[in-house]
């Protein structure tokens, strides 16, 4: 175990604003990009589903 | 002549269609087990570098970004050419659903490498030979989506894209060795397959296990926007009527 208080986890030997602000941006898009991936899919599913209505 | 007719049997956007669906929440899951694992390894049991500190533990998602912003650019070439010269549907549409994600590690090879680079460089960014040819490979797949986009003819802008995406693979090499090839601020290779790792093996650990966990999660979200490629492109066929009727009846 590296820290001993989250105090000494959060500031990352005062490295903390690159750290995190590395990590946060890449969670915020790894979340970002599949809710927009599945977005695109359930929009294709329901533009199909209006389609065969058409028919 | 029967080889040929398997692999386009195969590669049927129907097929591709049930075997993403199929596998797709187990790459999500695997993605969000090795992450933990990862993230667990790489702050809790790696230890602090003797000479960077504490800033290091961004090696365990810039190396995996890195290596995933190459691998899937090749990946995307691949199917591209594959797309082009066999006129399979299926493989052009995997190399345009690839194209986004792979954007988005180069962005944040590019982003975590700012964040690394200014407390040990002293800079956000510098022209170096490894970081400018990143920046290419941004740009590259900008232009490839880009590109793909401008052309509302689907065959013809596969076509143009798919050339687009096979020249721009000369820049991958030039990526990976650049640090050899140049007298660069970028440190040289973290592992290679011919020395023996220049690290602990937590370290090690924590960045093999996310670079699983990305590969888990660009298989899955590459899968999920082709599935809506496909359902897009094929939407006047038989088999996107009779799943979406399913659809419509559920």
């Amino acid at each position: 175990m590296n820290w001993g208080s989250f105090a000494e986890f959060a500031s990352m030997g005062g490295y903390g604003l690159y750290v995190w602000g590395a990590y946060a941006v890449t969670l915020a898009t790894m979340l970002l990009e599949p809710w927009l991936a599945r977005r695109h899919r359930s929009r294709a599913l329901r533009a199909a589903a209006s389609n065969t209505h058409e028919e | 002549m029967s080889a040929s007719l398997r692999f386009t049997t195969f590669a049927a956007p129907a097929r591709f269609y049930r075997l993403a669906t199929a596998l797709n929440p187990w790459l999500w899951a695997s993605a969000i087990v090795l992450t933990v694992a990862g993230l667990y390894v790489g702050f809790f049991v790696a230890p602090t570098d003797a000479t960077q500190g504490e800033s290091y533990r961004i090696i365990f998602i810039h190396v995996p970004a890195a290596w995933m912003s190459m691998v899937i650019y090749l990946a995307m070439a691949f199917w591209a050419a594959v797309g082009w010269i066999l006129n399979a549907r299926m493989a052009s549409m995997l190399a345009h659903a690839l194209a986004p994600t792979g954007a988005l590690f180069t962005f944040l090879a590019l982003w975590t490498g700012a964040f690394w680079g200014k407390p040990t460089w002293g800079t956000w960014w510098v022209w170096d030979a490894r970081l400018t040819s990143e920046l290419i490979l941004l740009f590259l797949y900008l232009g490839y989506i880009a590109l793909a986009a401008s052309i509302d003819d689907v065959v013809r802008g596969d076509k143009a894209s798919a050339l687009l995406a096979i020249v721009g693979v000369v820049n991958v090499p030039i990526i990976y060795f650049s640090v050899r090839w140049w007298n660069t601020l970028h440190q040289g290779a973290t592992i290679s397959l011919t020395a023996a790792p220049k690290m602990a093996q937590s370290m090690l650990l924590g960045m093999m296990l996310m670079t699983f966990a990305f590969w888990a999660y660009a298989f899955a979200a590459a899968f999920t926007r082709a599935q809506a490629l496909a359902l897009e492109r094929e939407r006047d066929t038989d088999w996107v009527r009779s799943l979406s009727r399913a659809g419509a009846a559920r």
